[in-house]
């Protein structure tokens, strides 16, 4: 129970893994947005490309990344189907079979979409959970937010709330098992029935845990308000999170790589085949 | 005013709690304590005898029916009491709790102990000196980076200890910090509240019901019904044995064995409240005894 890991963070070392989480999250945002600026083979091409230079950055096993693609690998498959099937092209089609015709650019914007697809779940992971812990990722993501707090957005109490619920994971699955053997022990059967039956035998572990959970939160906000927790004002951090000579090298690169696929998207495109 | 030595003074203070059925039980009677700088003290009861609600009204954590607190000069159950008061009472008096789970709040053990520190709004520099110095104290360093799930229970609450220790207090409260911990924990966090009272000069109070531990201290307070049934130093309570026994409490095994053997005509000297000076005295005695024959 204790191994557990949190998210899907891979603990290695690595330039991505050093990043500050706040360039990070601007990093994925960025990146999402170029991936879907490529519509042209030689700015897709390029895409791959970079997708590879992450990867191959980030230290992580191409084994372990592909295991994130593999959920959504139904999904790929069926906008591609969609694609191919349905997309109606100019002149004769490939492949004409009465009621279904396949036309070349089907073909082509199937291969676009799972090439886009495939390099945002690949580059979004590998830029956010792969490299960050949740707890470093919560903290960009309140330092980034920060400015919205003058418009009176909770953004500390959100990534406050994060931060508990995170650090209660593994104790309350902790409780989770101690309550599953207490009711084992006392005859309880989770494994056999039906659906409706087992789904049952888990409303006597769901109760205790419930309870359990409101006196831990309960404890929990004693022992905060004992130590002076009143929010996020006035409030300092012993961690201060600097922007270093890689993170701007790395904010560079990507800006770099946007402006080279827009300028690809307006000189080049006119010239390529697709 | 104030006696200048006495850093908590508690006037005729009362509390009771509202019942179910609208009646009102009282939990503590009309008691009067001084406390002073740099002491270390044990309230001692057994279950319901009022000590843990005793330690919550220190803290502001409940407001008594009656009587009043001074901690530090300055009167805690003034109803004039602001927010900032109350914060300022707990930079002065921290606590300590049972469920070592429930008070640490990051996921990182370094993060956890900044937390305090974080809240008062010091300067980032000086928070990250005083988590190592705190962390230092409590023995935990090599495990500033780790995380708390994956500590003992006896670690983790010497976490608790830091997190607390990092906001420099002057008193802190110990709500039978000890109780769910092994006996290995248990002799660890022991150890840890000597040491913060002897070479930091933190003024300690240890609510506790094991009567092994409250020997330990310099000053037993014992609570009975919500009334203080002794007060003085180990050995003048452990004198009273049968009135300890009356409200369900008992002498720590070594004091009960110099009893025993005194009762038996070996003249056992010095206090002995702990087994290795319980040993050294009963061997002395056998020495002097044996000497004679």
């Amino acid at each position: 129970m204790k191994s557990i890991s949190l998210g899907q963070y891979y603990a290695v070392d690595s330039p991505i893994h050093r990043l500050d989480p706040r360039i990070k999250i601007v990093l994925a945002v960025l990146y999402i947005v170029i991936v879907f600026l490529c519509s042209n083979i030689a700015s897709m091409a390029l895409l791959l490309v970079s997708a590879l230079v992450i990867v191959l950055a980030s230290n992580i096993p191409i084994k372990i990344v592909l295991k994130s693609v593999k959920p959504i690998l139904f999904i790929i498959a069926f906008t591609a189907i969609i694609n191919i099937f349905w997309t109606k092209g100019e002149g004769a089609p490939l492949l004409d079979l009465g009621f279904i015709q396949i036309y070349s650019k089907g073909i082509v914007n199937a291969i676009f979409l799972v090439t886009r697809i495939f390099v945002l779940i690949v580059g979004s992971s590998i830029l956010l959970t792969y490299t960050t812990t949740p707890i470093s990722l919560t903290d960009g993501i309140e330092r980034l937010l920060g400015p919205l707090k003058k418009i009176g957005l909770p953004v500390h109490d959100f990534a406050m709330i994060m931060t508990i619920a995170l650090r209660f994971i593994p104790t309350l699955m902790e409780e989770a098992d101690k309550i599953m053997n207490a009711q084992k022990a006392r005859g309880a059967d989770f494994t056999n029935g039906s659906l409706i039956q087992r789904a049952k035998a888990l409303i006597p572990i769901l109760i205790p845990l419930f309870s359990s959970s409101i006196r831990h939160a309960l404890d929990l906000a004693t022992a905060m308000e004992c130590r002076c927790y009143r929010g996020g004002e006035g409030r300092t951090r012993m961690k201060i999170l600097k922007c270093r000579a890689s993170d701007i090298l790395a904010l560079v690169a990507v800006i770099a790589f946007g402006v080279a696929i827009v300028c690809i998207n307006i000189f080049a495109a006119p010239y390529l085949p697709f | 005013m104030v006696n200048s030595d006495s850093y908590i003074k508690i006037e005729n203070l009362s509390i009771s709690y509202e019942e179910d059925d609208g009646g009102r039980t009282s939990v503590l009677k009309n008691i009067s304590l001084d406390i002073k700088k740099g002491e270390y003290l044990a309230v001692l009861g057994h279950n319901g005898s009022g000590k843990s609600t005793l330690a919550k009204l220190l803290n502001m954590i409940l407001e008594p029916d009656e009587g009043k607190i001074y901690i530090d000069g300055k009167e805690i159950t003034d109803p004039n009491m602001t927010e900032d008061d109350v914060f300022e009472l707990r930079k002065k008096v921290g606590m300590v709790f049972q469920n070592p789970d429930n008070q640490l709040v990051a996921t990182i053990v370094e993060d956890d102990v900044a937390f305090g520190p974080e809240n008062l709004g010091i300067p980032s520099a000086e928070i990250r000196e005083r988590v190592d110095e705190a962390l230092r104290v409590v023995g935990m360093s090599e495990h500033a980076k780790g995380e708390p799930a994956r500590l003992s229970g006896g670690q983790k609450q010497r976490i608790a200890i830091a997190g607390i220790l990092a906001m420099k207090p002057d008193c802190m409260i110990f709500d039978e910090s000890t109780a769910m911990l092994d006996p290995l924990g248990r002799r660890d966090i022991m150890n840890t509240i000597e040491k913060l009272n002897r070479e930091h000069g933190i003024t300690i109070i240890m609510i506790t019901h094991y009567m092994d531990e409250a020997a330990r201290a310099n000053r037993i307070v014992v609570l009975d019904d919500g009334e203080i049934l002794m007060d003085g130093t180990p050995a003048e309570i452990f004198e009273k044995q049968d009135k300890l026994r009356e409200c369900g409490l008992d002498v720590p095994q070594c004091v009960g064995l110099v009893h025993s053997l005194k009762a038996r005509g070996i003249n056992i000297e010095g206090e002995c409240h702990t087994p290795a000076a319980c040993a050294e005295a009963i061997i002395a005695a056998l020495n002097k005894r044996d000497g004679k024959n």
